[in-house]
Formats: structure tokens, C-alpha cells, sequence
């Protein structure tokens, strides 16, 4: 499930309704992402996150069917906020249910990597520094890369 | 054709949008962006570096060398900072 929405998010309550009833999930995995108050030298004191209305949600729906194709999940939820937010403040959950962890960790870990540079958000500092628009950054390609051979990411070395 | 501008391609501009009627000999979106570029400085600042432009077409991603057609939804923007 994908929501895109400018209102905070209950981690708790989205976590325990991805759940309720469903006897037969092992694994829950959860990424929360949260506005940092520094940036290089800078202080933050906003962070403003524009999107694409209807493109950002065609976008995350992309993803979420590409990760429910690479591993056997129960269930997908993608919470992501746009607007103006402070230091602390959520930005986006990702959470992933599935029979075992490694599916739901894996699956976790490359929703983020994938949203960072493939959800149509852009975002907006503004503090010490001035305003200035976060560039992308060579380390979340990098990121986004690693799970493009898709047969070896879905082994862990951690699988038993 | 409506054309959408987001994150600093969007503040350069000065607008998050418009309609606009290229000419005929506009057909793909690298086409669209060297008119653009004629249309004023805050266009050119936005497009002078077309590596760090991304484009869509009907909010679908695109190559800068993909057609585009009059009643397009065309987006430009810069690389995605999502998450």
C-alpha cells in the first residue's frame, strides 16, 4: 500500500495494522526516515519535500510491485510525506511482512535504496546556510545499483 | 502540451508549469528543452547543464531523446531525492 501525504504517521498503529489477523506472517521489517538537523556545515531548520502528485504515487507503486516480485511478501507499505518538516520530524516508513526475516529485511532495505533515487521527491534545506536543494548523491546510485542483479539480493548471508 | 517543472529546474523558471505550443519541428523532449532555452534566462540557467536533467512523458520516466507529441504531460526536473 502506498500513501503519499503531507500528515504525520503513527509508526506504532501502521505497524500493527500490517500485521493484525495474519497469523501466518514471521517477519515484520520497518525503515523510518527522519529529518536530520545538520547538513555538511550547515544547520537545518526546514526541510521542505515537493513531489509529482500522481507520478510520486505511479512511482512507489512501481517499486513496491518490483520488491513483491523479487521476494514472497505478505504485504508492502510505503508511507511517505511531502510539505515542509523540522528537524525530527518523519519523513517515511517503509515496512515489509513476509513468512521469514530475510524476505521482509531484504525487501525493506531495497524499498529505501530504490525510493531514494527513484520516487519523484525533491527536497528543499533551508537554515544557516541559506536554502538550497539537496543534490542527489553518487552514494545512493551506488545504493540503488547493488540490488539491480536481482537472483543474488535475495540471498543473505545471514540465511539459515 | 503541458509542460511541469520541479525542484530547482522549478525555481530557476519561476513557474511550476505551462502550456505552451512549441513548433512543429519540436519532436522529442531534448528538442523541446533547446526551445525552452530560447524563451529567457531563468530557462537557460535551468537547462545548462543537461546531465543533471531528468524528464517524463505522461509521468512515465523518459530519455531526453524520447518523442513527445501535442497533449503530453511533459516533466522536467532534476535527479530524485526521494526517501
Amino acid at each position: 500500500m502506498i500513501k503519499v501525504q503531507a500528515e504525520d504517521f503513527d509508526i506504532g498503529a501502521a505497524l500493527a495494522t500490517l500485521t493484525a489477523g495474519k497469523t501466518h506472517v514471521g517477519a515484520l521489517a520497518s525503515f523510518v526516515g527522519l529529518v536530520r538537523d545538520i547538513a555538511g556545515e550547515h544547520r537545518i531548520a526546514s526541510m521542505t519535500l515537493e513531489h509529482y502528485p500522481g507520478m510520486t504515487e505511479r512511482a512507489l507503486a512501481g517499486i513496491e510491485a518490483e520488491a513483491r516480485a523479487r521476494w514472497p511478501l505478505d504485504d508492502v507499505l510505503i508511507v511517505h510525506r511531502y510539505g515542509r518538516l523540522e528537524p525530527g520530524d518523519r519523513i517515511v516508513l517503509v515496512a515489509t511482512t513476509s513468512a521469514h526475516r530475510d524476505a521482509a529485511m531484504n525487501a525493506c532495505h531495497f524499498l529505501i535504496d530504490w525510493l531514494k533515487t527513484k520516487a519523484p521527491f525533491w527536497k528543499l534545506e533551508d537554515g544557516s546556510g541559506g536554502a538550497a536543494w539537496v543534490a542527489a548523491r553518487d552514494s545512493d546510485d551506488d545504493a540503488a545499483e547493488r540490488w539491480q542483479t536481482s537472483p543474488t539480493a535475495q540471498k543473505s548471508p545471514t540465511s539459515t | 502540451m503541458q509542460v511541469l517543472y520541479f525542484g530547482w529546474v522549478r525555481s530557476k523558471i519561476g513557474v511550476p508549469g505551462e502550456d505552451i505550443r512549441p513548433p512543429a519541428d519540436v519532436a522529442t523532449i531534448a528538442d523541446l528543452i533547446v526551445w525552452l532555452k530560447g524563451r529567457g534566462h531563468g530557462y537557460a540557467e535551468a537547462f545548462r547543464d543537461l546531465s543533471i536533467v531528468r524528464a517524463a512523458v505522461n509521468q512515465e520516466m523518459a530519455q531526453l531523446d524520447a518523442p513527445i507529441r501535442a497533449g503530453d504531460e511533459v516533466a522536467l526536473f532534476p535527479p530524485m531525492t526521494g526517501g
